[in-house]
């Protein structure tokens, strides 16, 4: 959606400038661009609601447009296109006046968002920008008796809001050719190549964005052996990633290029430099938030917290048994529960992993390879069991997890990276009147309010300190498969990302 | 309840502006009336609820914290804590637009609160004119204006 902002300063005082605007027919006065202007059904000028049919002076056509708003107090009024001659729909623009208090001078902005075809886009930005708004601005000076609102020259081009990326953009409405992290066929990281894709051009409700960071997740394994379905060869794995908007296609609304999103779901597609995807999945990313923080946390943020306050809600006096308490998904549960009260236990490989997990608030790291974690466990908490555990090593241990129990605890599988779990003896639950949980990513990203909902409890987590997302490793994109042997090989701790 | 509003051109670009304005603890560096200023706590001086402690060149020390920052609006508001002015839930905001034409910016400042009866007019003056109008007037011959 195009956006057109203008401003300029007038060396009048704000009440002289705003007698002249606020009269929502008065723009034949001195407007050269307005011909003759009517309201119509004989309203106010001033009356909300109000459509005031003018003839454009050059004679190409009749423009209608309608009052929405109007305030003297704040000096501003708002006002919506209903017909006219070029494609300028949902046109919505704002007027508003500011005194300059050090000097009885008056900001003047004038604003727009409208939907266009692409490919018309620049000129009906130039055209509203420089042919309308300040056009109006040097006209209104004139009637003042004001020296004429200029650009200075040898300053910059005025940009209200520049791109962060320098790069030569791809044509707005023209398929992109772009290097992107290829899988060949099922199996293995020897699958993955690296080669040049074609990205698609925005179609309706679509943006193109260039990626600035992509995490790399344990389901991307899951897509690359095909054991979920997700990614038919030749497709591309990745399901998050944080980057900037460089085109928007039509009927998308409140994001425009440059703005800065990121992503942490299906449909896969985010091991490349640029990618189309809907509008709908982006969460716009706060300021203080950078694309590798982004990458590295979003996904795993956003599963942490759906684990721990949609699955389930741990709260005070829980005691939760957290596996690969090390891991990407398992320290920010560390870090979630245990602000949220409870007790946090955590299985880890190594005493380094121990360490990192104690600091990320497991307060009983268990070394699984020195000790049993279910006696652990019992020992801990005095043979009560712990209330929730989360499962995401699956195979065998899923079946050591239920034993680390209590009764009428939750057991949360959520992934099974040591290897598929043998079906379970779910009459035995009764022995505990224990709950299984199998969560799906998907079923709780599904909907673009509930993904909204879960980054905004994840933002403020982030923002208040309670998470602290470190990007750890970083491999460059072409070099994913080496990136999949290190995960596969638990070699790495915290958030991997990938960089395009 | 006492409102001020102040506001002014600079004639820079609003994104230059606000690499300097945007610094809650950099007020020593641009504002003519503060001696020096720490953020408490060890805190980033861009975190929301930070304090920063400063003290004027006349003397007085003033804590203020850091309500909102968004680098996106170019906007920050921030409440008195401590100070000697007699003022009570004191809020001001500091907003910066960028004016396409000529590449300047509009920068405004503005401030509401209570105090005592009869003193209205004194802090408004003491507020818009020295503190908000000093800051203006300083950051006009840094960058033009």
């Amino acid at each position: 959606m195009p956006r057109v902002v203008k401003s300029t300063i007038l060396d009048a005082p704000v009440e002289a400038v705003w007698d002249v605007i606020r009269d929502f027919n008065g723009h034949e006065d001195w407007h050269p661009a307005v011909g003759r202007s009517v309201i119509e059904g004989g309203l106010r000028a001033d009356q909300v609601g109000c459509v005031r049919l003018f003839e454009l002076a050059d004679g190409s056509g009749e423009i209608r447009e309608q009052l929405l708003a109007l305030s003297d107090r704040e000096r501003s009024f708002a006002y919506c296109i209903l017909e006219a001659p070029i494609p300028l729909d949902g046109y919505v623009a704002q007027v508003r006046l500011k005194p300059v208090t050090d000097g009885r001078r008056t900001f003047w902005e004038w604003r727009s968002e409208f939907d266009c075809p692409p490919e018309r886009a620049a000129e009906l930005v130039q055209l509203v920008g420089e042919g309308i708004y300040e056009a109006g601005f040097r006209a209104v000076a004139e009637r003042l008796g004001l020296a004429t609102p200029r650009a200075r020259p040898g300053r910059a081009a005025p940009r209200p809001r520049p791109a962060p990326s320098t790069r030569q953009e791809v044509p707005a409405g023209a398929p992109a050719v772009t290097e992107a992290v290829v899988l060949e066929r099922h199996g293995g990281p020897e699958v993955l190549s690296w080669r040049e894709v074609e990205v698609p051009p925005p179609g309706r409700g679509q943006v193109r964005l260039r990626h600035g960071a992509i995490g790399l997740n344990y389901i991307d394994v899951y897509c690359r052996t095909g054991y979920f379905g997700l990614v038919e060869p030749p497709g591309i794995l990745g399901m998050e990633a944080a980057g900037v908007i460089t085109e928007v296609g039509q009927g998308v609304h409140g994001l425009q290029p440059g703005d800065r999103v990121g992503y942490a779901c299906a449909p896969p597609g985010a091991y490349a430099r640029l990618r189309t995807m809907d509008a709908a999945l982006l969460v716009p990313l706060p300021d203080w938030l950078d694309d590798a923080t982004a990458a590295a946390g979003l996904l795993k943020g956003m599963t942490a917290e759906f684990l721990l306050h949609r699955v389930e809600q741990v709260g005070a006096g829980d005691r939760v048994l957290v596996h690969a308490a090390a891991g990407g998904v398992g320290t920010l549960l560390c870090q979630w529960a245990s602000h949220l009260g409870a007790t946090v236990i955590g299985t880890v490989g190594s005493p380094e992993k121990a360490r990192q997990a104690r600091a990320n608030g497991c307060a009983f790291p268990i070394l699984y390879r020195e000790q049993d974690f279910v006696e652990a466990v019992d020992e801990i908490t005095r043979g009560e069991g712990c209330t929730v555990v989360y499962d995401a090593v699956g195979g065998d241990n899923l079946a050591r997890s239920f034993e680390a129990l209590a009764v009428r605890g939750h057991l949360v599988s959520y992934g099974q990276a040591s290897g598929p779990i043998p079906p379970q003896d779910v009459a035995g639950y009764a022995a505990k009147s224990a709950r299984l949980s199998r969560p799906n990513f998907g079923h709780y990203t599904g909907d673009p309010a509930e993904v909204r909902s879960i980054a905004r409890r994840l933002f403020a987590a982030l923002e208040q300190g309670v998470l602290r997302i470190e990007a750890g490793r970083a491999f460059p994109l072409a070099e994913a498969a080496a990136a999949h042997r290190a995960l596969e090989a638990r070699e790495t701790i915290g958030s991997t990302i990938l960089l395009p | 309840m006492v409102k001020v509003y102040t506001s002014s051109v600079l004639a820079a670009p609003a994104d230059q502006v606000w690499r300097v304005v945007r610094d809650f603890n950099g007020l020593p560096d641009w504002h003519p009336a503060i001696a020096d200023s720490r953020i408490e706590s060890g805190l980033p001086a861009d975190r929301v609820g930070c304090v920063r402690n400063f003290n004027l060149k006349d003397g007085g020390n003033i804590r203020e914290q850091l309500l909102s920052l968004s680098d996106y609006d170019m906007t920050c508001s921030y409440s008195i804590l401590v100070s000697p002015m007699g003022v009570e839930n004191y809020v001001a905001t500091l907003k910066l637009t960028p004016v396409t034409d000529g590449n300047r910016t509009f920068a405004e400042w503005s401030a509401e609160f209570d105090c005592e009866p009869g003193r209205e007019r004194e802090l408004a003056e003491l507020v818009g004119n020295g503190v908000f109008q000093g800051g203006f007037d300083a950051l006009k011959q840094r960058f033009g204006g």
